[in-house]
């Protein structure tokens, strides 16, 4: 049972997942943490952050991890091939189709169309973790360090186009004193 | 079958080396498949990967699926798939299952502590870059708002929030095409 739903999320995830990884963040965030609750939040956290710590693809990373979590061994490796079975189909028929200027125009207008959604949905991913859970509470109800650590990853990595692995591994050294 | 095993070989090694995801794994490619082998000529291999990006999936996969269909047919669409996840494969599972072993541990969980803001961060930081990108002006803002809206606060299906874009995508398209046609057809007549 649990093999078909890691197979029936990640072929709905492959087949939908425009824009890439982060763009795949609140399909997977849905399936994993509200409908199956293969997860809590702050794992789906610590797994974003070994996903992009990692070489390779951060969405097979993540498919990876998450088959790995609800499934084990063969949940894992059945995740991932799932990802990936909808562009196995892809490559043989879609591409053909749109190998001319046609298509391909078509194609470049619609991502063009999807963009701002596409922005939308990984910002709702980040608010979405945006919780209790992940930023801890210290004292009376207040979570300064982890607004303090947020906001100036934040800084970094928008204005100054920052490393993310150097972020990741600074807020980590962070937590290690702080906490 | 030599080619085939090249094939595996590049793309474990692009797998297995390059950090950042799909796009930092783009010039790698384009290094070892056109610089390096010559397999592909490299205006080819642009106007592809102008295509491969907008599909859906796993961007990486679908390079390796596209480049290892055109050089080997379906046997090196295979090869070149399973070398690009292998890596990510077995290293995410030796630490997956290091990482749940000791996730309790008072030092790791300090660690986490300290990583998970960040994390919400570098998810942020990303979703409005591309919100500028898109040039969404005051009119075409109800649509990331609406998006967060219906994802974040009313946990509706993001699944159903795509298949709702994609929809609107198409009909802009189709009446992009149409007005370009347009534009052609006026340029001709006068």
């Amino acid at each position: 049972m649990i093999y078909l739903q890691l197979l029936w999320v990640f072929i709905k995830i492959g087949v939908l997942g425009f824009g890439g990884g982060y763009a795949m963040l609140s399909l997977i965030q849905h399936e994993v943490v509200d409908n199956y609750a293969w997860m809590t939040t702050t794992e789906f956290a610590d797994m974003v952050a070994i996903s992009q710590m990692t070489p390779g693809p951060i969405s097979i990373n993540m498919a990876t991890y998450v088959g790995y979590t609800a499934g084990g061994f063969f949940g894992s490796l059945l995740a991932s091939f799932a990802l990936c079975l909808p562009s196995l189909i892809m490559v043989y028929f879609i591409i053909r189709l749109f190998m001319n200027k046609k298509g391909n125009t078509l194609m470049s207008h619609l991502l063009k169309g999807l963009k701002p959604a596409i922005a939308g949905l990984i910002f709702a991913a980040g608010l979405s973790m945006m919780n209790a859970q992940n930023f801890v509470q210290i004292g009376k109800g207040e979570n300064n360090i982890s607004i303090v650590i947020c906001v100036l990853a934040f800084v970094a990595s928008y204005f100054f186009k920052a490393n993310p692995i150097l972020l990741i591994v600074l807020s980590g050294v962070v937590g290690y004193f702080v906490y | 079958m030599k080619i085939v095993f090249q094939l595996f070989l590049t793309f474990f090694k692009i797998g297995a080396f390059t950090l950042g995801g799909g796009y930092a794994m783009l010039s790698m490619v384009e290094q070892a498949i056109v610089d390096k082998k010559k397999w592909i000529p490299s205006d080819e291999f642009w106007d592809m990967m102008a295509i491969v990006q907008s599909l859906p999936g796993v961007f990486a996969v679908n390079t390796a699926l596209y480049v290892g269909h055109r050089i080997a047919g379906r046997k090196g669409a295979a090869a070149a798939m399973l070398g690009a996840i292998i890596p990510s494969i077995v290293i995410i599972l030796l630490l997956a299952t290091v990482f749940r072993e000791y996730r309790n541990l008072p030092v790791v969980e300090r660690i986490f502590k300290g990583i998970r803001p960040c994390v919400v961060a570098l998810i942020l930081a990303p979703s409005i870059r591309m919100i500028k990108s898109a040039k969404v002006t005051w009119k075409t803002a109800i649509i990331p708002v609406a998006t967060v809206a219906l994802i974040w606060w009313l946990k509706v299906s993001p699944a159903i929030v795509i298949l709702v874009a994609i929809a609107g995508s198409l009909v802009y398209a189709i009446l992009m095409e149409r007005k370009m046609k347009n534009v052609e057809n006026k340029e001709v007549e006068p």
